[in-house]
């Protein structure tokens, strides 16, 4: 058996769900599970990384990775990975994790796989399991000639079980190793939403042109209120600047693999579908019987959008509340 | 000043995938390929760059089996391009392809600024600028939906996850991923498709670059086509009789609430 590095990402000192399912599935192979966490909210998760199953944390607490810059956390990354020697990292498939790892790989002269929706950790070995071509194909990616195995997963594909509130991690403190950097964070421009993002959502109430109007993205708001949902869109209504192309789900938009999403609107065209084919169940609603959405579809609803969103938001809120 | 573009020929989004009889990759007939989306956007930052500073030049590069990978770079020419490589060969994966990149793009010399996209839309790995960065000894900044050039400095503007931006300064050279939103790419001119055509494209032959065999890192094998999605299930009644089918179906027979 060997060391799983586990890059445990935190959103203002509460640790991301995505890293609870890579720290609990590293656990769970029998390797040892080493965590590293970066910034000045870095001790505030050590605990936790502990309660999933880390038996040592290495936090750099320096303010200035407080927000992500390649170059420094590719050197901090990289001086903890030759600390640690693992023969696994696993991160989550976030904008971060996907930035960084990249480089992180080719400094360390190793394999990368990215985007993947499956994990097998045996001793040593990982295969893991990634859509391509839109989700329209999957394959099994299979390192070679790679001493370190870096493997990045879509957040909500892993399971997550109570944390061991017994257990603790040995916190190992590391201080800054970058120097030099030829890149500057000058600002950090806050999202409108609180809302967890479309990548790492576990519920999306999408809207598409079948809302007619902007201001009825207001059913869609209350309903995904309701459900602690994340509200998505098509680009087509992206495109009529309905709502923000950050909202964007699709080819050009955002891939997104959520337990459940609700497709409002949304006629399911192939470049939406490219985004969000790969949820586990999705729910149609439209009021063309005919609407190529409800061929992906788990369960379907042909009728006025206008209509039926703020019954179901009646609904859940009644199911939800019992 | 030269400025550089990695461009990805990638089957077209509506193409149907088959895949091939060894199950590592996809049946390759009948595809209907085209340049990866972002990569357009790349193109297009990269003219407007060109057009902002005279005496620029846009490099557009890709790897690739050279027999097709040569339409794309005839688009991006058509595009408004200067010049363009190719770097033939078969096979390979993100990180040798990053390395054949970075490779050309060190032997050119003069290079300012690389453009890439965010990720293509085939492997979706969103690896190459990144690593092709790395390569190159030079920042890098991906996601990047608005672009600034001062002469010495660039300016960027990164999306991260929940609408929120990341305003990045970086010194040049440096690497910079496209992402929608940076610009609306021009259509190929008809002038500008006869230009291309003649056009004499620089080939590279992948094999005299001396990137050892083991800078491929990763392959892909048992390649499937997804399940076949269980028939739909249609609710019937009114819109409330609907609602509260759907609330118990996704308790009690979905279990995701
Ligand atoms: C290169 C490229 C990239 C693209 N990338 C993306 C992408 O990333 N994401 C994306 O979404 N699209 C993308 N598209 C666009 C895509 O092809 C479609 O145009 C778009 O998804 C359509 O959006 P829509 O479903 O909202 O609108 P429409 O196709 O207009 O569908 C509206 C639907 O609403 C239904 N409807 C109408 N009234 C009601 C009502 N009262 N109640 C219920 N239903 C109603 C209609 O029956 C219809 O099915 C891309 C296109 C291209 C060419
Ligand atoms: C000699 C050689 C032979 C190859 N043979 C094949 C082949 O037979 N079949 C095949 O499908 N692929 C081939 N490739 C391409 C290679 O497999 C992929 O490009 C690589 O896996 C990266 O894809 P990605 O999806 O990870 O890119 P991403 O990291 O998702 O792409 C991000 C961006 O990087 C740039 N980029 C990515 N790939 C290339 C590229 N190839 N050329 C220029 N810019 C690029 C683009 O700007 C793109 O938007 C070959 C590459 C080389 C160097």
């Amino acid at each position: 058996m060997g060391k799983v590095l586990v890059f445990a990402e935190q959103t203002n000192g509460k640790l991301k769900r995505s890293s609870i399912e890579l720290l609990q599935a590293a656990a769970k192979s029998g390797n040892t599970v080493v965590a590293v966490t970066f910034g000045s909210h870095a001790g505030d998760v050590t605990a936790a990384i502990g309660h999933n199953g880390a038996s040592e944390v290495h936090v750099v607490k320096d303010a200035s990775l407080d927000s992500y810059n390649p170059e420094s956390y590719t050197a901090n990354m990289v001086a903890i990975v030759n600390k640690v020697q693992p023969s696994i990292i696993l991160s989550s498939a976030s904008s971060t994790g996907k930035d960084l790892f990249p480089r992180v790989a080719a400094r360390l002269n190793t394999g990368v796989a990215s985007d993947c929706t499956q994990l097998t950790i045996n001793g040593d070995n990982v295969t893991a399991v990634k859509p391509m071509y839109s989700g329209k194909a999957f394959a099994t990616v299979n390192f070679e000639n790679s001493p370190i195995k870096i493997v990045l997963m879509r957040a909500n594909q892993l399971p997550v079980e109570a944390a061991d509130t017994s257990k603790t991690a040995n916190v190992v403190e590391n201080t800054n190793s970058a120097t030099d950097l030829k890149t500057l964070i000058k600002e950090i421009v806050k999202g409108a939403s609180e809302k967890l993002d479309l990548t790492e959502a576990n519920i999306i109430v999408s809207g598409g042109r079948g809302l007619k109007e902007a201001a009825n993205f207001k059913v869609l708001n209350d309903l995904a209120d309701v459900l602690g949902a994340t509200v998505g869109a098509t680009r087509a209504v992206v495109d009529a600047g309905w709502v923000g192309h950050g909202m964007q789900v699709g080819q050009t938009g955002k891939t997104v693999a959520p337990s459940l999403y609700i497709a409002v609107g949304i006629s399911g065209a192939i470049q939406h579908l490219a985004g969000m084919g790969s949820s586990k169940v999705i729910v149609a609603i439209n009021s063309d019987a005919n609407a190529p959405i409800f061929q992906k579809a788990t369960y379907g609803i042909v009728g006025d959008a206008l209509e039926i969103v703020p019954k179901l938001t009646e609904e859940f809120k009644k199911a939800l509340h019992h | 000043m030269k400025i550089f573009v990695c461009i990805k020929q990638v089957p077209d989004t509506e193409t149907k995938i088959k895949i091939s009889p060894d199950q590592t990759g996809i049946d390759t007939a009948g595809i209907k390929w085209v340049m990866n989306p972002y990569d357009e956007y790349a193109v297009e930052e990269a003219n407007k760059l060109r057009d902002a500073n005279p005496g620029s030049q846009v490099w557009v590069l890709s790897a690739g089996p050279k027999a097709r990978v040569v339409e794309s770079l005839r688009t991006a020419l058509a595009m408004g391009a200067d010049e363009a490589i190719v770097i033939n060969g078969e096979g390979l994966d993100n990180f040798s392809t990053a390395k054949a990149l970075a490779e050309v793009i060190k032997a050119e010399g003069g290079m300012k600024i690389i453009f890439t996209g965010k990720l293509a839309i085939d492997d979706n790995a969103s690896s190459v600028s990144q690593m092709m960065a790395e390569f190159l000894n030079i920042p890098h900044t991906t996601v990047v939906s608005k672009f600034a050039f001062n002469g010495e400095n660039v300016t960027v503007e990164r999306d991260v996850e929940g609408g929120a931006k990341e305003v990045v300064q970086m010194m040049t050279p440096a690497v910079v991923g496209a992402n929608k939103g940076l610009n609306m790419p021009r259509y190929a001119s008809l002038p500008g498709i006869m230009k291309a055509k003649k056009k004499v494209i620089k080939e590279i032959e992948f094999a005299s670059l001396n990137i050892p065999a083991t800078d491929i890192k990763v392959k892909y094998s048992g390649m499937t086509l997804p399940a076949e999605k269980p028939a739909v299930k249609m609710l019937s009644g009114d819109s409330s009789a609907q609602a509260a089918e759907l609330v118990k179906l996704l308790r009690d027979e979905a279990k995701v609430l």
